[in-house]
């Protein structure tokens, strides 16, 4: 079954075309790794599936339906610095917007609904943290009050925009158990990711993309030093670190 | 009530209306397109005058949230065709309010409404403005008018709290999840034509941006957390349409313009004395940690 | 018809258009700079901080002088700037807030002042209300040959240090590499932004003069890519708003100068949106089109 199927998704800015003819699709239970160089239509693709900014044309279908019907499917997980996070609001509320989706119009979050967001906290490292305030956290903590919104939100596929980018050491191995245990419940992940060393430990699944699509497939049957090199094209200061680490694997 | 009473009581439903209002606007970087939209509601009262030829408050009010609204799309277009924003609000608001002075010279001496009074207001007169109902005095219309737009803001604070709060914080993850936030965005820009047409009359366009953001900011800089802020604003918003008044009195001076000095004065005491965020607050927690330093070097 | 030509012949009227011109001129090619900076709104907030300048200005000194008047806008405005950013650096307000609360704080002051003036200094504060809106009828030769060297001198030292503020305002670190004092040229580029606000007060008044900084520079980027031209074109705007809108006002007695004159480069500004060479919408919808059918 296919958790995900994208179907000729362009996307323009202004007059520069963003992404060109994205098709493909994700097997359920997968952990995807969107990989490719600055520019590539990374955020973009994401963002165009989700809704977040208009495509020029394209179609997207979560196991087998339209977008909107299944949108309660669907968890998302932003860039660190695509928010304030001078917003004033402590931890807990963070992870309490993950359940605004399931409460509905004019409800509030009750007392299941803050011991399910302490949970979550719990499931990252985070429930000392609960009442603090936002920015008063180190950036791994944010990323892990990100992680335990997404929790929160109970969704089959998730979403998420570079989760590993600047972050410590605990928060990194947060997110690989959460990734690792997301996949033993049957849910489909997809992560832009910028780390090519660490590819393979993360993902069992891999898109190459510079604005279309290069390659999509199992991790190690797609993530080739061949493939890069078209992916990237000249970028090769990356690869020639990269292709010994290649050829050792 | 007394003259003096039903004006204080104006002031202070004005504080509390666009306090409320305000701490969403703070949150929402959106200070200055509420400073434009108070000016440019003149030319949806003015538009309504022409209309209507009569100053009643319903086709005042809704004259005002049509331009409001323009004032907000016109912003937002400019905005997405290249505009830099602080630019777009600039040309948007100075455009329209400039239309309705010079639609309002044309109206000349024959109502109660220039333009001196659409700046400044006059809160003197509220009192004597009242509302007859059954043929008798039911208080003045600006308490009414106000008091009604109080409690529409209240409501729908109330009604879309999680979507505003979410909305404001994340507004990519508001749409993954399937909140209108297009929707919440102009319900909020028709609260604050409300709120402004509502305290136009009373106070004038100035006290209304002085009371849409200042209270906002100053609630900022005291609490961390939403729901509290919202309070807090509203609050000062009252408490400095009272000092406002108090120092009008005593001074013999404008009282709209006292009230935004006022809600000025307030925003000074917290930007240096605020527990949290204060100048003072911060600089001794700084002596602090350099102290606690130099006491672990002297140690190890 | 006639009137209009009798109206040109004053040589009263003549001072004053001339005055408009240069105003105009010195406002648009400024502006283009403020406009890079992205600090339109900050001349907005600057512009209505001038207002208890003047007041003070009067109620220390007890006589209308304009040059004294100057002095105090030119003073509370760079408060206001100055205030502005202090804000914040030194405390969790963004930019649009902290702008927000001084603007509408210090025009507050700039009302209680004016009410406080008219009650406790007899009649003779007539005049100061003009400045609200700007009223060209009253205005004495004076006050216009003010405006017009004001402008004159903005326009001259604009052209002179014209490539210094380009490089600045496009990459200050770059500049500072060539040894250009970038802290210096901001501060002459801020000292000419207040110097147009301050002479132009009278005129358009401080609740709108931000829009002839505003406007002219956005409506000169539809036509050119150019800052040389751009500058040059928003002056043109600018001088061309100025000339119709006060005639206008002048012709049509009790009509606000300020909002004429604004409402003429909105008028400019939407005609430069939609047909301008450069970037206009109906320009760009052609070339679209144009691309499509090759």
């Amino acid at each position: 079954m296919n958790a995900l199927e994208i179907k000729n998704i362009s996307v323009t800015y202004d007059k520069q075309p963003a992404l060109e003819d994205v098709t493909f699709s994700v097997p359920e239970g997968s952990l995807t790794g969107i990989i490719g160089p600055n520019g590539a239509g990374k955020s973009t693709l994401i963002k165009s599936i989700l809704r977040l900014i208009p495509k020029l044309s394209g179609d997207v279908k979560v196991y087998g339906k339209p977008y909107k019907e299944q949108r309660k499917m669907i968890g998302y997980v932003p860039q660190r610095s695509e928010v304030d996070w001078d917003f004033p609001t402590n931890a807990l509320d963070v992870v309490l917007m993950g359940r605004y989706g399931h409460i509905g119009w004019l409800k509030r979050p009750g007392k299941k609904e803050k011991q399910f967001a302490m949970e979550c906290l719990e499931k990252v490292g985070m429930q000392d943290y609960a009442k603090r305030q936002i920015s008063q956290l180190s950036g791994g903590q944010q990323q892990r009050v990100f992680l335990a919104r997404a929790l929160a939100q109970d969704a089959q596929i998730y979403f998420m925009d570079e989760p590993f980018a600047g972050v410590d050491a605990a928060t990194e191995k947060a997110i690989m158990n959460l990734l690792q245990e997301w996949k033993k419940q049957g849910k489909t992940v997809l992560v832009v990711h910028h780390d090519l060393q660490t590819v393979r430990d993360y993902f069992d699944h891999c898109l190459l993309l510079n604005k279309t699509p290069v390659k999509f497939g199992p991790t190690d049957k797609v993530f080739t030093y061949d493939n890069l090199q078209e992916t990237y094209g000249g970028a090769l200061s990356i690869l020639t670190q990269e292709s010994t680490l290649l050829q050792e694997g | 009530m007394t003259y003096t009473a039903w004006i204080i009581l104006t002031g202070v439903l004005v504080g509390v209306t666009c306090g409320m209002t305000g701490a969403l606007l703070i949150l929402r970087r959106m200070a200055m397109i509420a400073d434009a939209i108070s000016h440019t509601v003149l030319l949806g009262i003015v538009g309504a005058f022409f209309v209507t030829q009569s100053l009643n408050g319903i086709p005042m009010l809704i004259g005002a949230a049509i331009v409001g609204m323009l004032t907000a799309f016109f912003v937002q277009l400019l905005d997405s065709s290249g505009v830099q924003s602080g630019a777009a609000i600039g040309v948007v608001f100075t455009s329209l309010f400039a239309l309705g002075v010079v639609l309002l010279s044309f109206i000349g001496d024959s109502v109660h409404l220039d333009v001196q009074h659409a700046l400044m207001g006059e809160i003197a007169f509220v009192p004597w403005d009242t509302l007859i109902l059954g043929g008798k005095e039911a208080g003045p219309v600006a308490v009414w008018m106000l008091s009604g737009v109080f409690l529409l803001n209240l409501a729908i604070i109330l009604i879309f709290y999680k979507e505003f709060k979410i909305s404001t914080f994340d507004p990519q993850m508001a749409i993954s999840i399937g909140v209108p936030v297009v929707f919440i965005h102009y319900l909020l820009m028709s609260m604050v034509s409300f709120s402004t047409v509502a305290s136009f009359d009373s106070v004038g366009a100035i006290l209304v941006v002085a009371m849409l953001i200042v209270p906002g900011a100053t609630a900022y800089l005291l609490t961390d957390r939403f729901g509290l802020m919202i309070i807090l604003s509203a609050v000062i918003g009252a408490v400095s349409a009272l000092l406002g008044y108090g120092f009008a009195v005593v001074m013999d001076v404008s009282i709209a313009g006292s009230m935004a000095t006022a809600t000025g004065f307030l925003f000074g005491l917290a930007f240096f004395f605020s527990p949290s965020h204060g100048l003072i607050a911060k600089w001794v927690r700084r002596k602090n940690m350099q102290k606690n330093l130099n006491e672990e070097a002297r140690v190890s | 018809m006639n009137s209009l030509i009798e109206f040109l012949s004053n040589p009263n009227t003549q001072w004053v258009l001339t005055g408009s011109i240069l105003l105009g001129f010195a406002s648009g090619l400024i502006g283009s700079f403020v406009l890079l900076k992205k600090q339109s709104l900050i001349g907005d907030a600057m512009a209505h901080a001038t207002l208890p300048g003047v007041c003070i200005a009067y109620i220390i000194s007890g006589v209308k002088s304009t040059p004294l008047f100057l002095t105090g806008a030119a003073l509370t405005g760079l408060l206001a700037t100055y205030f502005i950013q202090a804000i914040v650096k030194h405390s969790r307000i963004k930019t649009d807030a902290s702008i927000g609360v001084v603007l509408s704080v210090f025009f507050g002051i700039g009302i209680v002042l004016l009410t406080y003036i008219t009650k406790n200094m007899g009649g003779n504060q007539s005049g100061l209300d003009d400045f609200i809106f700007g009223q060209a009828a009253s205005m004495v030769r004076g006050d216009i040959q003010t405006i017009a060297v004001g402008s004159f001198l903005i326009i001259l030292f604009t052209s002179l240090f014209f490539k210094e503020f380009k490089i600045a305002v496009f990459d200050p670190n770059y500049a500072k590499g060539l040894g250009i004092p970038v802290g210096l040229i901001n501060s002459i580029l801020m000292a000419l932004v207040i110097g147009v606000v301050v002479v132009g007060i009278q005129m358009v008044g401080v609740v709108l003069i931000a829009a002839l900084l505003i406007t002219p520079p956005l409506a000169a980027r539809y036509w050119t890519d150019r800052l040389g031209l751009m500058s040059f074109i928003s002056g043109i705007i600018g001088a061309l708003s100025g000339v119709v809108g006060t005639t206008v006002s002048t012709i049509g007695e009790g009509l606000p100068t300020g909002p004429l004159i604004v409402l003429v480069t909105s008028a400019l500004f939407l005609l430069s949106l939609l047909f301008g060479k450069s970037k206009g919408l109906i320009t760009r919808f052609f070339i679209s089109k144009g691309v499509r059918h090759t």
